[in-house]
């Protein structure tokens, strides 16, 4: 803006003197609005990515798992009944076989408190998957077998540093250890550069320090020492983590596993049987109770056979209405009603749909609770609207002149739109299918009123067995109890939003490949 | 294998068999020259095999939908005085108990049981064998009916082409029959509800809680289903989620119509379309436990910071949930707000900077005045889904039906309402699970009014400018 | 530019003149008028596509100069350039200058929203805002911030309503909106609208092709009213209205300015083969 650009005209008062004196707050304006636009972008964009970055980075640890290996006795003795029978067989005692595996770890250990510590490092849950390895496999019975499974949510969060801050101080020398007469406690020397370096590292918190020696951990009872008691935690002896210290920040009350079971995996871990591995159990497994154990397949078969019924309902019906309305329907007043009614349920609450699948389906038809087929019908009607609007578009799209060309040879009016247009607009109408489902497979709201919501040990096996879906499951997960369902629920919520952008990606893919420019 | 799944296999080779019987016969009719009929032997085909299909087929899915129904009440006709007797509940119990020991699920608990599952076993079976017979010989007539029809001069094709279009309106007829059902199950569960509590309590009391006893024994059974609360809450977080939506939804649609290049539109748009393709249990999830804690957290440090002031905020919060739906929010009204200024005539922006005036002088001073009627019907539209949204709400609002307007507190809406009372254990007639489509109905009309005028708004709108 | 015909220039590529000799309705000479928009070697593009061609031409004060010539010859692209509305294209790039009062509008130090105060645009559709009458008139002298009181504003709206023939008309319902207005008294509007700033040139895009003949006839009225004071260039399909309203007209072709000069030398006597063409309705 500068003075010289534009000299006065002929025109006596010159307006733009007055212009130019307010041009500079205008774009003073201009540019804060521009700026609201941005930051309300920026705002957009920077919701999208908390969002997947607090989910992926929740999610990450729940894709792999440490996994505890035994030397598990199948003990015949506890196998009652015929030992050809695969059903008598399952019906073993096999968990007091995994807990006589993880005792033998640890021989020494006779408190019986101490023993119910160590025995929850691995559910008892796990007992099924081993009786159903034998059922299998009978010749097993009598042998030892190696018997791996995913340890404790609560030892598997240790393991991952989510529990606890871990630090560990290799000691020079080994300290010298005098047990006192009932085992219990035990007086540890160390050396006084040890001393130093572990009283350096716990600084002035109160945390618990663990020190490892010959096999055996002990915790110390006061400040790090040259002379320090300690709490026997393992017996020395047997092969372990040798001559470390490992300080843990978070003292033993704030968290849900204890200094014991802390020892004995990072002993296990010492000794090649606590191991990290991909964790097949959240993909292979139904929903548990114990997160290590829980896996979404059965939430996936769920979700699958949900949307077959959602797919062979509301594809065809939808394709149709739409044919009818873009290509036979007259003018009249019930054509109307069916376009306003398609138009308001596109916009209906999708909690209301579930009210109308638990009163019409469930209540009136008497149709099964949680069962794909009544989920798949709900969402079928929800999912109408939207093929049959993206059918219509479609449709639209095929220019007249195919029909008139259809028509002017003789076809009927059936016969040129079944031949002719339909062909021609079907990638479209799948395309818009596949949108549709793809919202229905995030749906979840209706499926909670229709009771998909109950926890459901087997993977369904038809669309009238109880069942629950991805999103629901994740529902689930999400308001449990166990932190360690909180990456699991991110794991799983990464599986669906995969499963989703697998099928946006498909939908693209088939509208690139077959569109075409009339 | 089952009957049924036998009868559905003769069907089908029946259905096949007839159509290739009718064409058959259309050929021998022509004396092998197609060119002879009126429609194409193909057109024979379908007809008769349609004639086969339909009729056994619409017998199998009627007793399919009623038939359960019809043996329930002649095995229920059939019982002694005393079980006739029972409650309408308890008299559900029996029957499936009946059943499931006529299914040979467990043995009968009683001799009523017995006597009922007999009955059932028996109903069951002769009506399954007679339903069968039935449509195999309706399939067998209808086969040789159409097959009788079918000659030189028949029109098949416009035979088969009605059928077609009857289908067609069928399909269409699902749309308002959806409508219809809604609208019903809502007011007749509705009605039942509003006959054990009164509706002027239920739309103006202030007080919710529908703990009813399981047992009708038990004291303290009558709730309070004063559902004000509820609306509190909703409008409650329906205004939090529109502070964060609409401001940032509609600068976003200006900056993306006005000043963004094709290259930066071309990236942001799908990036707030991926927002709108979260699924709502996501949003929950994030709001559950990033939103809430960071919020408790963010309280927690100004309670420590600021002296005398007390301040905390539970994790479950109605900020928390109304921010997440906000951002849930923001694609629909940025896209909505998008559509309608683009809408806006060239002319009107020429107009503006022919006069000198800025970009964003035009922009607040032309396009949006102009497109003002769009702008509000896509916030409607954005109100009512908010309105309407359930997932986020139940995981991050919280349960307690406070009637407050601190976001900080948590609150409860009409949606969680809904799925707290019909998740978990629930007895089907009573009050508290008959609340939930009392407000599903509320929910509902709310919803359909603030549809039908944005719809209406921006039609006119639309017209306008057309 | 390879293809660019050297001939294709009517006017020859002199330095500006400071005068130029035209011509009243009548064919009578008016007194010599100065240049207000000398333009030189003016080339447009959209994209890759070339749409004008080396436009050269001086354009006098307070007088009315048409711009004829076939749909999608350039006419409409050239008049949109004079107060650089082909900015708001994304894809438009002007070449060459033009220069008002002898200063160079497309020169980087210009802003287009001081340009555009004072060069006015009316349009082919009438364009009114979805404010009242009042509030369109008021529209650009309060951006601009000509007027600063209630006073000044309204006796700006009353004085440029007045000059546009429209005030009495309106006077009584300046709070009514002004879509609301018939076509005809919307342009007048659109007019008034633009006068309110007080530009000094004033650019018509076809401002009569949507109104009826009686519409049309009063704003032809205004427009030789106005050019008392404003040099005013108005774009027409229609030759009568050329003739009718123009002291100097200019044909263009394809892109190309074939010839301009006083409006009835062009009319009875024009020099270039495809003007004849046209003005004798051979084509277009």
């Amino acid at each position: 803006m500068t003075d010289a650009a534009l000299p006065a005209g002929a025109s006596a008062p010159d307006p733009s003197a007055a212009i130019k004196k307010r041009l500079a707050a205008r774009y003073r304006a201009e540019r804060r609005f521009r700026a609201y636009g941005i930051a309300a972008i920026a705002v957009a964009v920077a919701a999208l990515l908390v969002l997947v970055g607090s989910i992926v980075s929740q999610a990450y640890s729940a894709f792999w798992t440490y996994e505890l290996a035994l030397d598990v006795t199948v003990d015949p003795e506890r196998i009652p009944g015929d030992p050809s029978n695969p059903a008598d067989i399952q019906r073993g005692d096999f968990g007091v076989m995994l807990q006589n595996a993880l005792r033998g770890e640890f021989p020494d250990e006779t408190r019986n408190a101490r023993i119910r510590e160590l025995l929850a490092l691995s559910t008892r849950l796990n007992s099924a998957t081993l009786g159903r390895r034998v059922a299998d496999n009978p010749a097993l019975i009598g042998q030892t077998i190696r018997f791996k499974m995913p340890i404790s949510d609560e030892v598997d969060r240790y393991l991952k540093g989510q529990a606890t801050g871990r630090d560990w101080v290799r000691l020079d020398a080994a300290p010298a250890v005098t047990p006192d007469a009932d085992g219990e406690t035990a007086a540890l020397r160390l050396s006084p550069a040890d001393a130093a370096r572990i009283a350096d590292a716990v600084g002035d918190a109160e945390p618990s320090v663990i020190v490892f020696s010959n096999g055996g951990a002990w915790r110390l009872s006061g400040p790090a020492a040259q002379t320090a008691e300690g709490e026997q935690l393992i017996a020395p002896g047997a092969p372990g983590v040798e001559d470390r210290a490992l300080i843990l920040s978070t003292p033993e009350a704030d968290r849900r596993v204890s200094d014991a079971q802390i020892a004995w995996t990072e002993t296990l871990r010492a000794r090649g049987d606590v191991k990290a591995a991909f964790n097949t159990y959240l993909f292979a497994n139904t929903d548990s109770r114990e997160p290590e154990l829980a896996g979404v397949f059965a939430a996936l078969m769920g979700s699958i056979f949900t949307m077959l019924v959602t797919m062979v309902l509301a594809v065809p019906v939808g394709v149709a209405t739409a044919i009818y309305l873009e290509e036979f329907a007259p003018k009249n007043r019930w054509t109307d009603l069916v376009e306003v009614n398609i138009n308001n349920l596109a916009a209906v609450p999708s909690i209301v749909f579930g009210l109308l699948g638990l009163a019409v389906f469930i209540n009136f038809l008497g149709m099964p609770r949680s069962a794909p087929l009544v989920g798949g019908l709900v969402l079928a009607l929800m999912t109408l609207p939207v093929v049959i609007i993206s059918g219509r578009a479609a449709l639209k799209a095929v220019p007249p002149s195919i029909r008139e060309a259809a028509l002017a040879v003789g076809a009927s009016r059936t016969q040129a739109v079944f031949g002719h247009v339909l062909p021609l607009a079907m990638p479209g109408i799948m395309t818009g299918s596949i949108i549709g489902l793809a919202q229905a497979l995030g749906e979840t709201a209706p499926l909670l009123m229709i009771g998909m919501v109950a926890f459901v040990a087997d993977a369904p096996t038809g669309v009238t067995s109880p069942a629950t879906v991805m999103p629901v499951q994740i529902f689930i997960w999400a308001t449990s109890a166990e932190r360690a369902f909180e990456a699991r629920t991110a794991a799983a919520i990464i599986i669906l939003l995969s499963l989703m952008i697998l099928m946006n990606a498909a939908a693209i893919f088939l509208r690139r490949k077959f569109e075409r420019r009339w | 294998m089952s009957i049924s799944l036998i009868v559905a296999l003769i069907l089908l080779v029946m259905i096949a068999a007839g159509f290739r019987l009718g064409q058959a016969r259309a050929w021998r009719a022509a004396d092998g020259r197609a060119g002879a009929l009126h429609s194409l032997p193909v057109y024979s085909g379908y007809y008769v095999a349609l004639w086969t299909g339909v009729p056994a087929l619409a017998l199998v899915a009627i007793y399919g939908v009623l038939g359960d129904g019809l043996v329930n009440a002649l095995v229920l006709g059939g019982m002694p005085q005393q079980v006739q007797d029972l409650s309408a509940a308890r008299q559900e119990t029996f029957m499936a108990e009946a059943r499931a020991v006529a299914a040979g699920l467990y043995a009968a608990p009683s001799a009523l049981h017995a006597q009922a599952a007999a009955a059932f076993a028996r109903l069951q079976g002769l009506f399954t064998w007679a339903v069968a017979a039935l449509a195999l010989a309706m399939a067998a007539g209808g086969l040789a009916l159409a097959r009788g029809h079918i000659s030189r001069q028949f029109r098949a094709r416009n035979r088969v082409e009605t059928a077609i279009g009857i289908l067609l309106l069928a399909c269409s007829a699902l749309a308002v029959l959806t409508t219809v059902g809604i609208i019903l199950s809502l007011l007749f569960e509705s009605l039942r509800f509003f006959a054990a509590v009164n509706p002027v309590e239920f739309l103006l009391g202030t007080h919710w809680s529908p703990q009813i006893a399981i047992r009708e024994d038990q004291v303290g059974q009558s709730g309070a289903f004063g559902a004000i609360p509820l609306f509190a809450g909703t409008f409650l977080i329906t205004i939090i989620a529109m502070t964060v939506a609409v401001p940032v939804g509609l600068f976003s649609a200006i900056f993306l119509a006005e000043y963004a290049s094709p290259t930066a539109r071309k990236w942001i748009k799908p990036v707030l379309e991926i927002l709108a393709g979260v699924p709502t249990v996501v949003y929950g999830f994030f709001a559950l436990l990033t939103v809430g804690p960071a919020i408790r957290a963010a309280a927690e440090w100004v309670d420590a910071a600021v002296p005398f002031l007390s301040f905390a905020v539970p994790t479950q919060s109605a900020l928390a949930a109304g921010l997440v739906m906000g951002v849930m929010i923001i694609p629909f009204v940025s896209s909505l707000s998008d559509d309608v200024i683009n809408a806006v005539p060239q002319t009107l922006r020429d107009g503006a900077y022919a006069m000198g005036a800025t970009k964003s002088e035009t922009v607040r001073q032309v396009i949006l005045p102009a497109a003002l009627p769009g702008v509000v019907g896509a916030i409607l539209l954005a109100v009512s889904r908010a309105i309407g949204e359930t997932m986020i709400v139940v995981m991050a609002a919280g349960q307690a039906a406070n009637l407050t307007a601190n976001p900080f507190e948590s609150v409860t809406t009409i949606t969680v309402q809904i799925v707290t009372l019909l998740t978990g254990d629930q007895e089907f007639d009573s009050p508290k699970t008959l609340a939930a489509f009392a407000l599903g109905l509320v929910l509902f009309v709310i919803t359909l009014l603030l549809n039908v005028i944005a719809l209406r708004v921006v039609q006119k709108y639309r017209e306008k400018y057309d | 530019m390879n293809d660019r015909e050297p001939g294709g220039h009517a006017a020859p590529l002199t330095p500006p003149t400071p005068v130029v000799q035209t011509h009243d309705m009548h064919g009578h000479p008016l007194a010599s008028l100065p240049v207000k928009v000398c333009t030189r070697d003016v080339d447009v593009f959209y994209g890759d596509k070339q749409a004008l061609f080396g436009v050269s031409m001086d354009i006098p004060d307070c007088s009315v100069t048409a711009f004829i010539g076939p749909s999608g010859c350039g006419k409409s692209t050239f008049l949109r350039c004079i107060n650089r509305m082909n900015d708001t294209i994304d894809i438009a790039r002007v070449a060459g200058s033009i220069e008002i009062d002898g200063a160079n509008i497309y020169d980087r130090g210009i802003d287009p929203v001081l340009l555009r105060a004072r060069v006015g645009m009316v349009f082919q559709k009438p364009n009114p805002f979805p404010k009242s009458i009042y509030d369109n008139v008021a529209y650009g002298p309060k951006i601009h911030g000509l007027v600063s009181t209630k006073d000044e504003t309204d006796a700006v709206v009353e004085d440029s309503l007045k000059r546009a023939g429209l005030w009495a008309e309106v006077a009584d319902r300046l709070d009514a909106p002004g879509t609301g207005l018939s076509g005809g008294q919307q342009q007048r509007l659109v007019i008034a609208r633009a006068i309110a700033v007080k530009p000094e040139v004033i650019l018509m895009d076809e401002p009569c092709s949507a109104l009826d003949p009686i519409a049309t006839a009063k704003i032809e009225e205004l427009i030789d009213e106005l050019r008392e004071n404003f040099c005013i260039i108005i774009v027409t399909h229609s030759m009568a209205q050329a003739a009718r309203v123009s002291q100097k007209t200019a044909f263009f072709h394809l892109g190309k300015l074939v010839e301009s000069g006083p409006t009835e030398e062009i009319f009875t006597n024009p020099r270039d083969e495809r003007t004849q063409d046209y003005i004798t309705g051979r084509f277009g």
